[in-house]
């Protein structure tokens, strides 16, 4: 299976992907590691007229201490990530969740910025780093803005990022509570989360319970009442219409958002989270 | 668009679609038939190489995206003299091949693997594998094979 | 007398396929097939419709592409059948991916450009989806026969007071044997050329003289003209078997055209256009006394064969092994097998005896938890005794031979039976939510069960003192260039490194019958190893000739390979000179034994669910799989390992999902869940020899065992963790969702 036919554009600088992609207009598309976007392309279920490959831009591949948080480049693949020893004692939640993304081949392919631009609601860190609070650092032919994680995902494969700009980076505060967890329920180790939690401190966020990733607020509004974890976590999948499919009914999936936010808030509390072995 | 990889050390350069996939230009206009295709979905793993020294699923990458990198096949693994990698000969001495279709990109998974930690436990090979089908061998002596490797290697 | 028989001998094939990859029909690189046309099929995207019209004129008119074919230009014969499956479908498609149109283009990638150009006007009719839907629906795959019933056959029901007579204790259940997609990680693939008046075809097929005579069958030529080479296949597992229409399609088009073409399928086509497997819905009823003496058994299964009825024959393959190993006095099996809208059903490794495994052993099982016994002991109450042997079945099975009870007792004495007992007993009571199962399955199965057409061999010595064996044997990675030349070097002293075997050419081969049904090493080795022989007595008569001496008094030297003349130092004969003095030397056997054999053995597996989350994990899994005396335990034990690991991904993850109207919802490799080594732990396996007397190696078949004794252990294990909380049964695979609405059924009804 082979993509559609289109156009291949290389840019060196920012500067220059956002003149190609006014250039390309609707019909372009960005390409960074490519391992959520190929994948469509080959299917033809997506069919991009031009493809502007990101990936050589310098500069776009950091994780640094920032402002006292942290800032991570879009361009960063999902093993660096993983294996960034500033991450580990940072926010070792991401590191986690980067480590549990596709196989070791895609992590050493796919980047944290692709994969938040792509949206899929399956998709680990989009709900990682909603339960992070980040903020997502995006430039358009209008400039620079930053938007809220809790803004950016509007739909399934959707985002606020308009025709046009260019996620660029990631800033993270540092967490106020140490306490993290990453539950994430598959069949098979390579398989998209049927259901995932990310859990830092008292923020719980939700993989695959909906169009985009949510925040399980019944939980965190109970847990900053003061309920027990126990209690905060049969709120989790309050308010959610997750979507049925092979793998599990909405049912299940709400079943499991329960079972895996108990779990994901005692790891959390527990202080030991196990990393993927 | 002009593509110009280095495959096993040799300069390639042709011409191609853009659209051309990595995997196609290995096979097709390198002539290296030892990477294979098994699906369509980045799921199997068998079009398994190694770009610029990591593990890779060249079916989902465009040879465009490669240009200017180097590209490891299997058939770049072994010593000039014809010495089979680690990797290679405890696939042999263990058995861990039988129809021989995922093999190349299964022993560039390993390679790769144990390049980026040198003394996996069976736990972290099995997980290390998970984006590598065999249909064959059942795993078990492809992960008897890869500890022995790394065993060599120490 | 030291012998390589039976020895880890690691395999020839290995070093090219490690180094330069093997050579699979996609990698042939041949002057003939330089130009060759890209074939690219136009598919049914609907599940039943009525073939309305096909306007391929936009796909013409884009560049590169050659021809569009379609079944109205197809001329072969039409095949004499009730429920034909045509080359290229007319008039009506009948399953999601059935063949409708060719393409020919002269590249690649233009090839699934055009497809998309190719309109085809599909009137949708109402789809039959399943065997209720089969035996339900108003709705007729082929109206013209009145049903959707291929075929039905198999025991007349006696009543139930009749059949049960005497049992104080009888369990029923309805088991569903899910279909299974094959999935070897090579796709199909073939290529063709036309000239001479010679077709000549490259497939990836496990027989090269089937493919051959299907395709001379259904292009109406004869079987001469054609030539089926195999180069190296990348795993067949029952599903290349012979060859599809789709491989008959390509050979017709290169003869149509005139131009050499070739093809390799998508995977995602290959899910749903290659065969699929398993497919049964089976209905059981086990009956015997309050202390666990089983005393019948009774199974009524329907076949989903999809959209053409190939695959029929698989429901009397389960009838034949129903009672399983066990001295049931009696067994009644009736089946049905029906066409639904769907990927034809067909040989998958184990093929109908997984299915008859499954069914028996659950219901062993079952037949356990209502006595209250525990499942070891009754199979150990019920397996057939070595003195039993030869045994004939209930069904007409002629087991050969075997020790069944030992093979269950090693698994239990190598797992530590009592011990897991006791721990999951230590478990349940403290409520740990994880929960341990164990899981128990004795099988016997058949393998070699066309025997009839026994298998090739021949074996030829050159005059540089090397041999060659053409066997009619094909393999797809089962090591027989490495098997083969082990019984040549121990019959001839030929090392094994100056033999080569050769296999899949028409040609060099015309008469074999090639891989599958666990049958080359018991057909095909035996015919190299008698052919050696017979090379060897007459190397004998030639070496006599040569020495002057008589050949009472020769003596092969098989360590070195030299013939000697007894007491008569100094006197070595080369093979190669034999060779030269005859004027070449060979020998040609058929061998053809006089019946079946029938391995058995014993599986173990030990899950752990997760009770909250309904997650199966196989931590431990046992077998003993007798297969007769070995040739390379190597090998064995990679089958084995193979069939397992399939076995255990019936159990636990694949499995072949339809919607309501015949979408097939698993039709890519991210959406059908085959087992990686992740989910995988190492398995243990127990040796056990037990020799047939049916063929000279005492071997029997090997290749089916895992994937028949796996999935019923490992879905017992389940089962058997979450018992005590009322779950009586899940079907395979055992999926976390499956699992959790179990236990969540059972915790409402309790």
């Amino acid at each position: 299976m082979i993509p559609a036919p289109f156009r291949y554009q290389r840019a060196a600088t920012v500067s220059e992907a956002l003149d190609l992609a006014a250039e390309g207009g609707e019909d372009a598309t960005f390409l960074a590691g490519g391992h959520s976007l190929l994948p469509l392309m080959k299917l033809r279920l997506a069919l991009p007229e031009v493809v502007i490959d990101i990936g050589r831009i310098a500069g776009l591949s950091y994780i640094r201490v920032q402002n006292g948080g942290i800032s991570i480049g879009a361009l960063t693949r999902h093993h660096d990530l993983e294996h960034s020893g500033l991450l580990a004692r940072e926010l070792p939640l991401l590191a986690a969740a980067a480590g549990r993304v596709g196989d070791p081949q895609v992590r050493h392919r796919g980047t944290i910025g692709g994969s938040l631009a792509h949206a899929d609601p399956a998709s680990d860190l989009p709900a990682v780093l909603l339960a992070l609070d980040a903020t997502l650092v995006a430039i358009g032919p209008r400039g620079s803005r930053e938007i809220a994680a809790a803004d950016f995902f509007t739909g399934t494969f959707e985002t606020a990022l308009e025709p046009g700009e260019l996620l660029t980076g990631i800033r993270v505060p540092r967490p106020a509570s140490p306490g993290w967890s990453f539950q994430k329920f598959t069949k098979r180790a390579i398989d998209w989360a049927i259901v995932g939690v990310a859990v830092q401190g008292g923020s719980v966020a939700l993989v695959n319970m909906g169009e985009i990733p949510l925040r399980a607020a019944a939980t965190e509004r109970a847990l900053a009442g003061g309920a027990s974890p126990r209690e905060a976590a049969a709120l989790a999948a309050e308010g959610t219409r997750p979507v049925a499919d092979i793998n599990a009914s909405r049912d299940y999936r709400q079943h499991l958002a329960r079972v895996l936010t108990a779990r994901a808030l005692a790891e959390a509390r527990s202080g030991h989270p196990r990393r993927k072995s | 668009m002009r593509v110009e990889v280095t495959i096993n050390g040799q300069p390639v350069a042709a011409d191609v679609e853009d659209r051309m996939l990595l995997v196609h230009y290995v096979r097709d206009v390198a002539g290296l038939r030892a990477t294979n295709v098994g699906c369509d979905t980045t799921s199997c793993g068998a079009c398994t190489l190694l770009l610029d020294g990591e593990s890779v699923k060249s079916c989902t990458l465009l040879a465009a995206q490669a240009d200017g990198r180097e590209v490891t096949t299997v058939e770049g693994l072994a010593g000039p003299d014809g010495e089979l990698h680690p990797v290679q000969q405890r696939f042999h001495e263990e058995h861990a091949l039988q129809c021989g279709f995922c093999t190349p990109g299964m022993v560039l998974a390993l390679v790769s693997l144990l390049r980026e930690n040198p003394r996996p436990t069976e736990a972290q090979i099995r997980s290390g594998l998970e984006g590598n089908l065999c249909r064959c061998t059942g795993y078990h002596n492809i992960v008897r094979a890869a500890l022995a490797a790394a065993e060599v290697a120490r | 007398m030291t012998t390589i028989l039976g020895r880890r001998v690691p395999r020839v094939e290995d070093r090219r396929l490690l180094t330069e990859g093997g050579t699979y029909v996609d990698d042939l690189e041949l002057p003939v097939l330089a130009r060759a046309a890209q074939v690219t099929f136009v598919r049914s995207p609907v599940a039943h419709a009525t073939l309305t019209g096909i306007d391929a004129s936009a796909a013409l008119a884009e560049p590169g592409v050659v021809a569009v074919l379609t079944g109205q230009d197809f001329d072969g014969p039409a095949p004499d059948e009730e429920m034909p499956e045509p080359v290229l479908a007319t008039g009506r498609v009948r399953y999601v991916g059935e063949p409708v149109a060719l393409i020919l283009t002269d590249g690649r990638y233009q090839g699934e450009d055009a497809a998309e150009l190719v309109c085809v006007d599909y009137d949708p009719l109402p789809a039959v989806v399943g065997v209720d839907g089969a035996l339900d629906a108003p709705s007729l795959l082929f109206p013209e026969t009145g049903s959707n019933v291929a075929s039905a056959g198999g025991d007349q029901p006696r009543p139930d007071d009749e059949l049960f007579a005497g049992c104080e204790v009888v369990a029923a259940g309805r088991l569903v044997n899910q279909r299974l997609a094959p999935v070897p990680l090579e796709v199909r693939s073939a290529a063709a050329t036309w000239g001479d008046g010679r077709l000549t075809v490259w497939a990836s097929t496990q027989n090269a003289q089937i493919t051959r005579d299907m395709i001379a069958e259904r292009l109406g030529l004869d079987q001469a003209v054609i030539r089926v080479i195999v180069p190296d296949v990348g795993g067949g597992f029952g599903a290349k078997i012979g060859t599809d229409r789709d491989t008959i399609a390509v050979a017709w088009a290169a003869r149509h055209t005139g131009r050499p073409v070739r093809w390799t399928e998508t995977r995602s086509e290959s899910m749903v256009a290659m065969i699929h497997g398993r497919g049964q819905r089976q209905d059981v009823k086990i009956g015997g006394t309050r202390d666990g003496r089983i005393l019948a058994y009774r199974l009524d299964l329907v076949q989903d064969c999809g959209a053409y009825p190939r695959g029929a024959y698989l429901a009397s393959l389960t009838r034949r092994m129903a009672g399983g190993s066990y001295g049931i006095p009696r067994v009644e099996c009736g089946y049905q097998a029906v066409v639904t809208n769907a990927t034809p059903v067909d040989a998958y490794r184990g093929a109908g005896r997984p299915e008859a495994t499954a069914a028996i052993e659950r219901a062993v099982d079952l037949f356990a938890a209502e006595a209250g016994l525990d499942p070891a002991e009754v199979r150990r109450r019920n397996l057939l005794s070595p003195d039993q042997f030869p045994y004939t079945s209930p069904t007409g099975a002629n087991y050969d031979s075997g020790d069944y009870a030992a093979a269950l007792q090693k698994v239990l004495a190598a797992a530590g039976y009592e011990g897991l007992r006791a721990e999951q007993a230590q478990r349940r009571e403290r409520g740990d939510p994880v929960a341990l199962g164990i899981g128990l399955s004795c099988y016997v199965e058949i393998t070699a069960i066309d025997w009839r057409n026994g298998e090739t061999g021949r074996v030829e010595v050159h005059e540089d003192g090397t041999a060659t064996v053409f066997t009619g044997s094909s393999p797809q990675g089962q090591g027989h260039a490495t098997s083969w030349a082990m019984l040549v070097q121990e019959e001839l002293g030929i090392p094994m490194a100056d033999v080569t075997v050769i296999s899949g050419d028409t040609d060099l081969i015309p008469v074999g019958t090639g891989t599958y049904g666990s049958r080359s090493l018991q057909l095909g080795g035996a015919a190299v190893q008698q052919a050696a022989a017979e090379v060897r007595e007459r190397g004998r008569g030639l070496a006599a000739d040569l020495a002057g001496a008589s050949e009472d008094d020769l003596d092969l030297d098989t360590t070195r390979g030299l013939w000697r003349v007894r007491g008569q130092a100094g006197t070595e004969i080369e093979w190669g000179k034999v060779a030269a003095h005859g004027g070449g030397l060979a020998a040609d056997v058929h061998f053809i034994p006089k019946q079946s054999t029938f391995p058995f053995g014993a599986h173990l597996a030990v899950v752990e669910v997760d009770t909250e989350t309904g997650l199966a994990r196989l931590v431990r899994h046992v077998s003993a799989d007798d297969a007769g005396r070995l040739v390379n335990p190597l090998i064995a034990e990679g089958q084995r390992h193979g069939g397992i690991a399939q076995g255990v991904a019936q159990a636990l993850t694949e499995e072949v999902v339809y919607d309501a109207d015949g979408n097939p919802l698993t039709a890519t490799l991210a959406d059908y869940a085959t087992i990686t080594a992740a989910e995988l732990p190492a398995f243990e396996l127990v040796a056990s020899e037990t020799p047939t007397d049916i063929n000279p190696l005492g071997a029997k078949g090997i290749g089916e065992a895992g994937a028949i004794g796996a999935p019923p252990a490992v879905q017992n294990a389940v089962i058997d963790a979450v018992a005590h909380l009322g779950v009586r049964h899940i079907d395979m695979p055992a999926t976390p969702q499956r699992v959790w609405a179990a236990i969540s059924a059972a915790e409402a009804a309790t």
